[in-house]
C-alpha cells in the first residue's frame, strides 16, 4: 500500500500549474467570456507541446503513455484555473478511448486537435462549434464525428466561459468508436475528470476567500478572526480533503480496471461536487456583497462549479449508481 | 501509487480473521458498568495472551512489532468480527504513545506490559470543572514534597471515562502556580488507590456509570511517576491529544463495520425504505470509505516522512476528528430512522443502535469539541488570524 503520488507526478503537476498561472489567470478566463474563440488563445498549443493532451496515449501514438493517476493532478489544476478549454473531454475521455479502440485519429488529437463531447446523461457540449471533433454517445456506444458533419445550436451558460451547444449528427456503425465497454469507461473517465476539476475549483475558491477574510476588516479586526467565518471555511476544507482522496482512489481504480471502478468514480463525483458547492456557498457568504458582483473574480469559479456539478451526472445520479451495488460493495470492499 | 496490500499483509489479515472468528465473545454487555468492565478485562487478557492486544507494540511489551498497515488491518478485522469495545483504549491508545516517546526505561518496563494485559487500567485525567475546551485552564495543583521525593496532588478531575473501575489515572496538574497557562503543568501517573484520592461515579447519558469525578486531597505521587520533565507537561500531553484526535483512537475499522452493518439493516428494512433514506445510506457509506482511504493517505505520508499536506499533522488530525465524529452520528441517526418505532427500545436486538447513537453523540464533544477543532483547522490549516 502506498497512497501518494511520486515526485515526477508532482513535478509535472507543478509545471502545468506554472503554465496556467501565467496563461490562464482570471483575466484570461474573463476573455473567454467575451471572445469569439471560446477558449484562451494559444494555451491549447502550449498544453499540447507539454504533452498534457496526449498524456494517456501510448508513446507509439505520440503520447506519453501515462495514466489516469498522472492526469488527475493536472485536471485539479485545470479546475483551479477555471480553464475554459475542453481538456477533460479531449485528454481524459477521447484520447484513451481512441487509443484503446485502435483509432488512428488519436494521433491528430495528441497533435492538438480538440474534441468536444456530449456525455450520455447531458444535452450539451462545450466548444462543439469550434472543436475539431465531437464525441457523442448513443445506445451504449461512443461515436466520433468531425465538426463539419454535425450541426450545432448554441446556448448560453450561466458560466460565460462555457460555450454550450446542442449537437445533432447522423450516427451509424461507421461513426462508432470501440465497443460498449470502452464507451462505459469513457463516461467514467469524464465524470472523474470533472470531479478532479471540482476539487481544484474548491481549492481555488477557498484560497481566494482565505485571502479576502484575512484582509477585510470590520469591528476593528479581520473578519477571518470571527468563528462564524472560520467554521464555514473549516467545513469546506474538510469536505475537500476527503473528496480529493476519493478522486485519487477512483483514478487508480480506472487505471487498474477494478471491478468497482464505476462505483468508485461515482463516489468521487458526488463528493467532489458536494465539496465544490459547499465551498461556493461559503466563499460567497464570507465575501459578502463584493462576492455578489461580476467585478470580483469569485464568480468565475463559483459558476463553473455550479455547472460541473450537474454535468456528467449530478451528485444524486451518482449516489443512485452507488446504491445499485451497495450491498455487494459492503461485503467486498471492507473484506 | 499502489493501493493493494502485500501477500504478507493478506496472510496477516487471514490469520487475524480466523483467530477472531474462533475467539470473539458474544454478549459481554456494556464495558462501562462495573460487571461489564470485569468481563471485558477477561477478553483483554485473552487478546493479550494471543498477542493481539497491542499488535503494533514491540514484542518486549506484548506486541508483534506489526507495521502501521498491519495495525489498520487488525482494526478492520476486529470491528468486522463484531468484537467488543476496548476498555483498555485510554491506556493503550492515548497514554502508551506518550510513554513510548517520553517515558524512562524504568517506566516502560514497569507499566506497558501490565497496561496491555489489562492488569493495570488507565483513566484520563484531563478535564476539570473549569477546564474543558480551555484545557490550559487546569487548576488542580501539584506541590513539591522534597522530603518524600515526590509531589502532592490536590483538586478535582471530571468526565473521567471508566474512572470508577480503572486502577490508574494519567493527568495534568499545575506544578508552578506562577507560570502562565500552558507552562508550569506536569504530567503525572497516579494509582487511584493512593490515600487522598476519592472517586465518585457519574451516570452517563446512556445510563451507565461510565464517567467519574476524581477528587484529590494531598495524594502523594513519587518522582518515578512523573512522565517527562516537571513543568513541561503541556508539551508531553499534546502528543497524546494528537493520538486521541487522529489515527489511534478511532481507526477506520469501527466506522467501516458500522457502515457495513447499516447496509445490512437497510436491506432488511428495505420494504419501508424510501429514496431519501437510500440516498442518506449511500452518502454515509461513501464517507466511511473516504475515511478509510484518507487514513491510508495519512499513513503513507507518515511512513514516507512527508507531512500530511502542508499543515502540521496535529492540525490535520483536527480535520480527521471532525470527519469521523460527525460521520458516526450520521450513521447512527440513519439506523434509528430505519428502525422507526423500534429505535427507542433499549433491550433486544436493536438496542445496540440506540446505545451506539448515544455514544456517537459524545464524539463531537470529547477529545476537543468540534467547535475548537474547526478553529484549529481555520487557524493552522487555512491560516486565518487567531483574533
Amino acid at each position: 500500500m502506498h497512497f501518494d503520488f511520486d515526485d515526477d507526478q508532482y513535478a509535472f503537476r507543478d509545471a502545468v500549474r506554472a503554465l496556467l498561472d501565467e496563461r490562464c489567470g482570471p483575466d484570461a478566463v474573463r476573455g473567454a467570456w467575451t471572445s469569439n474563440e471560446g477558449h484562451v488563445p494559444g494555451l491549447w498549443s502550449k498544453l499540447t507541446e507539454m504533452g498534457v493532451i496526449g498524456m494517456l496515449a501510448p508513446e507509439s501514438a505520440g503520447g506519453l503513455g501515462l495514466s489516469a493517476v498522472d492526469l488527475v493532478l493536472i485536471l485539479e489544476e485545470a479546475g483551479a484555473h477555471a480553464l475554459p478549454d475542453p481538456l477533460v473531454e479531449t485528454a481524459a475521455v477521447a484520447v484513451p478511448l481512441l487509443a484503446d479502440a485502435g483509432d488512428d485519429r488519436v494521433r491528430e488529437v495528441v497533435d492538438g486537435a480538440t474534441v468536444a463531447a456530449v456525455s450520455p446523461l447531458d444535452d450539451f457540449a462545450i466548444n462543439a462549434d469550434v472543436a475539431d471533433y465531437v464525441l457523442l454517445f448513443r445506445d451504449g456506444l461512443a461515436h466520433l464525428v468531425a465538426r463539419p458533419d454535425v450541426s450545432v445550436v448554441p446556448h448560453r451558460s450561466v458560466d460565460g466561459a462555457r460555450r454550450l451547444s446542442t449537437v445533432t449528427a447522423d450516427l451509424s456503425d461507421t461513426t462508432a468508436v470501440g465497443n460498449a465497454g470502452l464507451a462505459a469507461r469513457a463516461f467514467d473517465a469524464g465524470a472523474l475528470g470533472l470531479a478532479a476539476e471540482q476539487c481544484g475549483l474548491a481549492q481555488r475558491m477557498l484560497a481566494i476567500t482565505v485571502d479576502y477574510v484575512r484582509e477585510r476588516r470590520q469591528f476593528g479586526v479581520p473578519v477571518g478572526s470571527f468563528q462564524a467565518v472560520k467554521h464555514h471555511l473549516a467545513n469546506s476544507r474538510v469536505a475537500l480533503e476527503f473528496a480529493r482522496t476519493l478522486v485519487h482512489r477512483a483514478a487508480y481504480s480506472l487505471d487498474h480496471d477494478e471491478p468497482a471502478t464505476a462505483a468508485h468514480v461515482s463516489m468521487a463525483k458526488s463528493k467532489a461536487d458536494e465539496a465544490a458547492l459547499l465551498t461556493a456557498r461559503a466563499a460567497l457568504q464570507c465575501h459578502g456583497a463584493i462576492g455578489y458582483t461580476t467585478e470580483h473574480d469569485l464568480h468565475l469559479f463559483m459558476k463553473r462549479s455550479w455547472a460541473l456539478a450537474r454535468s456528467w451526472g449530478s451528485p444524486a445520479w451518482h449516489r443512485r449508481r452507488v446504491a445499485a451495488s451497495l450491498a455487494r460493495l459492503a461485503q467486498e470492499e471492507f473484506a | 501509487m499502489d493501493l493493494g496490500f502485500s501477500p504478507a499483509e493478506h496472510a496477516f489479515r487471514a490469520e487475524v480473521r480466523a483467530w477472531l472468528e474462533a475467539n470473539v465473545p458474544r454478549d459481554l454487555g456494556s464495558g462501562d458498568t462495573r460487571d461489564g468492565f470485569a468481563r471485558h478485562l477477561e477478553w483483554e487478557r485473552t487478546l493479550f495472551d494471543a498477542r493481539y492486544a497491542v499488535v503494533s507494540w514491540p514484542e518486549a511489551y506484548g506486541g508483534r512489532d506489526a507495521s502501521l498497515w498491519e495495525w489498520l488491518i487488525f482494526e478492520e478485522e476486529y470491528y468486522r468480527a463484531g468484537a467488543p469495545q476496548r476498555v483498555t483504549q485510554n491506556g493503550i491508545f492515548l497514554l502508551a504513545p506518550t510513554i513510548f516517546e517520553f517515558g524512562t526505561q524504568e517506566q516502560k518496563d514497569r507499566i506497558l506490559r501490565r497496561m496491555a494485559s489489562g492488569e493495570q487500567t488507565w483513566a484520563q485525567g484531563w478535564s476539570e470543572p473549569n477546564a474543558g475546551s480551555d484545557l490550559a485552564g487546569i487548576a488542580s495543583r501539584a506541590v513539591r514534597d522534597e522530603a518524600a521525593g515526590g509531589w502532592r496532588l490536590s483538586g478535582q478531575k471530571t468526565w473521567t471515562t471508566r474512572g470508577a473501575f480503572c486502577t490508574h489515572l494519567f493527568g495534568l496538574f499545575r506544578s508552578d502556580p506562577d507560570a502562565e497557562r500552558h507552562h508550569g503543568l506536569t504530567y503525572f501517573l497516579l494509582e487511584l488507590s493512593t490515600p487522598g484520592v476519592t472517586v465518585r461515579p457519574v451516570e452517563r447519558l446512556d445510563g451507565d456509570e461510565g464517567f467519574a469525578e476524581v477528587f484529590l486531597d494531598d495524594a502523594f505521587v513519587p518522582d518515578a511517576d512523573v512522565l517527562g520533565e516537571p513543568n513541561e507537561g503541556w508539551g508531553v500531553a499534546m502528543a497524546t491529544t494528537g493520538s486521541e484526535r487522529g489515527l489511534t483512537l478511532r481507526s477506520p475499522g469501527r466506522f467501516l463495520a458500522t457502515a457495513a452493518r447499516l447496509v445490512e439493516l437497510f436491506e432488511e428494512q428495505a420494504v419501508d425504505a424510501d429514496d431519501a433514506l437510500r440516498d442518506r445510506m449511500v452518502s454515509a457509506y461513501i464517507d466511511a470509505e473516504a475515511y478509510r482511504w484518507q487514513t491510508f493517505v495519512t499513513v503513507t505520508r507518515m511512513l514516507d516522512g512527508r507531512d500530511a499536506g502542508s499543515e502540521s499533522s496535529g492540525a490535520h488530525s483536527s480535520m480527521v476528528k471532525l470527519f469521523w465524529s460527525e460521520l458516526d452520528v450520521r450513521l447512527h441517526e440513519l439506523a434509528l430512522d430505519l428502525l422507526g418505532p423500534h429505535a427507542e427500545l433499549v433491550d433486544g436486538p436493536t438496542a445496540p443502535w440506540m446505545k451506539g447513537y448515544e455514544f456517537s453523540l459524545s464524539g463531537p464533544i470529547y477529545a476537543g469539541t468540534n467547535e475548537i477543532q474547526r478553529n484549529v483547522v481555520a487557524e493552522r490549516v487555512l491560516g486565518l488570524p487567531r483574533r
